[in-house]
């Protein structure tokens, strides 16, 4: 039956589908062009403003390290030297590798605080096995793997332990890896790296340009698998929308909790590579290590343009982030600025990067309305 | 394909406690039909639809896709069986282009027999399928603007209906798509739904805007206390029963 009448009322809804339009399309336009275009002038010059004010904001990271980077040059005769840009280089190697894992926990919203305390108990897992073994291969291979596994704990615990935020549950990590980096050295440095890991660490790229510190070798080689995951692999896709709408994902069937475990054991491997940095340049593995640098972390990945609120972020972010507390710190110890005012430079500039993020969120509300009133 | 049933629902019945949701509710949509769901609040219009949609699992009854027996037990497989739903809160993602929103979730990825979170995405062919799929539907997206969160809301709307469109989907369920519009953005989803509806696509609808449902509906149903009440074709003679039967008034 349904069959043969359905036909006919597709026949039949068209004329009153006419009828019904028709005297819609005749009677709204004039009602709502007519504002339109009293104000076309000024929304479309405020358009253009606004459009212009978010991408200054958005430039604004790189902008800024360029800014500091001609001061210092111009205020020091030491600061762009090849030697004193190596060492910024150096210096900034490990907070990058550790802001990179931390922009991809950050892209879902989330928090990892532990990854100082993982660099160190990764630091000392890699002296022991060397003290043990004498060979590279082991040292690596468990550095990085307590590394995976402080991060696993966190990804595992916030997700199956259904907490509501990852901040306590690294929180909890961040003093149980450096319980276990003091338990399991003692409390002392343990000297002796491999000579693998110390090229690494201390190492300069003789064959190119002598300054330039394998580091940062290190951190380009991870920052292009880091943008070649977020950009161009399906699940670097996911880390984004979970983080843009963690309901959404869920709704369209990607896998939420497999893609939130996983940026958590990125990180914490992250927090091993960036310990194979720093024993490396100090020969040692020691339980110290790390000491407040998962706020470094964090600080470069908003300093440098990624929201905390999550979902927007890039590679490119971390490093500028990184390289920026680099800079600020070295170009102030060449001027012999002290240290607590160092600490409060830092502040300060993590202050104004975070509220120009929540300013270019209000800014991207106000041209979507502007923009819908313009069309 | 024209007229063919798409989607059966039979004696379907959810209770949440002692609150009886759905109370054998049956209804049907043909391809290229537009079936508009009406009622009040709390009338079990949403509860429906997600169990349709596979949020919610039915107490009791039976859901056909194709004439054929469909356990829809999560949104996953509801979308495999072709069932594709709007929520009002439209799920997009405000961060990511409207390309990438497209395609969430099954994403144009090489090599197939890596698991697909694991693979390559054909960003190119994913780009050039988006603008075909919005060309196709005649939607109307900013060119400059890469993020979602940056167009208006009946762009968003649109890219949302879109979404559901895009992938041959046999059954599209929207939730209030023209609550949040101004006059004009709702024209254009309202016209973008009468697309789908050309496309063959089967079309749920649900809306307290009588003059939408009089416009795009070819049947509508409406419900009260969780039971179907009554149905009725959606015509200006009939609007006064329809809402007489939303607000109970001939009990």
């Amino acid at each position: 039956m349904q069959h043969t009448d359905s036909p006919d009322k597709r026949v039949a809804v068209p004329g009153t589908k006419g009828s019904v339009k028709a005297p819609a399309n005749a009677s709204a336009p004039p009602e709502t062009v007519h504002p339109t275009v009293d104000n076309d002038r000024p929304s479309a010059t405020k358009l253009r403003l606004v459009g212009t004010v978010l991408a200054l904001l958005r430039m604004g990271p790189l902008l800024i390290l360029v800014i500091l980077v001609v001061l210092l040059a111009n205020l020091s005769p030491v600061f762009f030297t090849t030697l004193n840009l190596g060492n910024v280089l150096v210096q900034s190697a490990a907070i990058a590798i550790l802001a990179i894992g931390q922009l991809l926990v950050i892209l879902t919203r989330g928090i990892d605080l532990s990854v100082g305390s993982t660099l160190a108990l990764s630091s000392v897992v890699g002296a022991l096995v060397f003290a043990e073994t004498g060979s590279a291969f082991p040292t690596i291979v468990a550095m990085l793997a307590a590394g995976a596994m402080i991060g696993a704990l966190n990804g595992f615990g916030y997700v199956y332990g259904r907490l509501p935020h990852p901040f306590i549950v690294t929180l909890a990590t961040l003093s149980i890896a450096r319980g276990l980096a003091l338990g399991l050295s003692g409390g002392q440095p343990i000297s002796g790296m491999p000579d693998l890991v110390r090229t690494i660490g201390a190492g300069s790229a003789t064959w190119i340009a002598p300054w330039i510190p394998n580091a940062a070798f290190l951190v380009a080689g991870v920052a292009i698998l880091a943008i070649l995951l977020l950009n161009r692999v399906v699940w670097g896709r996911w880390i984004y929308a979970v983080g843009g709408s963690p309901e959404g994902a869920r709704r369209l069937g990607i896998p939420r909790s497999k893609v939130l475990v996983s940026v958590y054991i990125l990180s914490g491997t992250l927090a091993g590579v960036a310990a194979i940095v720093t024993s490396g340049r100090l020969n040692a593995g020691s339980p110290t290590f790390g000491q407040l640098s998962e706020l470094d972390a964090i600080a470069a990945v908003v300093i440098g343009g990624a929201s905390f609120l999550g979902g927007r972020g890039k590679v490119s972010h971390a490093l500028i982030g990184a390289l920026m507390i680099g800079v600020i710190r070295n170009g102030m110890n060449l001027l012999n600025i002290e240290a607590f005012l160092q600490l409060i430079v830092i502040g300060v500039v993590i202050f104004i990067a975070v509220e120009t993020d929540v300013i270019r969120g209000q800014l991207e509300s106000r041209f979507r309305v502007l923009k819908a009133a313009a069309e | 394909m024209s007229g063919a049933r798409v989607l059966t629902v039979t004696g379907a019945t959810k209770r949440f406690g002692a609150v009886l949701a759905l109370d054998h509710v049956s209804l049907h949509v043909d391809a290229g039909e537009v079936l508009a769901v009406l009622g009040d609040n709390g009338a079990g219009k949403s509860t429906l639809i997600k169990c349709i949609s596979g949020v919610h699992k039915l107490d009791s009854g039976t859901i056909e896709v194709d004439g054929v027996h469909a356990q829809i037990h999560n949104p996953a497989v509801a979308r495999h069986a072709g069932i594709e739903t709007v929520y009002q809160d439209l799920a997009l993602f405000d961060n990511l282009d409207s390309t990438a929103n497209f395609f969430a979730g099954r994403e144009e990825a090489v090599p197939s027999w890596l698991p697909l979170g694991m693979r390559w995405m054909r960003r190119t062919d994913m780009a050039k399928h988006s603008a075909e799929i919005v060309g196709r539907l005649k939607i109307n997206l900013p060119q400059k603007v890469a993020s979602v969160g940056m167009m208006s809301g009946g762009q968003r709307q649109a890219i949302a209906v879109a979404r559901s469109a895009a992938f041959a989907s046999r059954v599209v369920i929207l939730d209030e798509p023209t609550a949040a519009l101004g006059l004009r953005e709702s024209r254009q989803v309202l016209d973008l739904i009468l697309r789908l509806r050309e496309e063959g696509v089967a079309v749920i609808v649900i809306s307290h805007a009588m003059d939408h449902v009089m416009e795009i509906a070819d049947r509508a149903i409406v419900m009260r206390r969780g039971r179907v009440v009554g149905e009725e074709e959606p015509t200006p003679e009939n609007r006064n029963r329809l809402v007489s039967l939303i607000v109970g008034g001939d009990d």
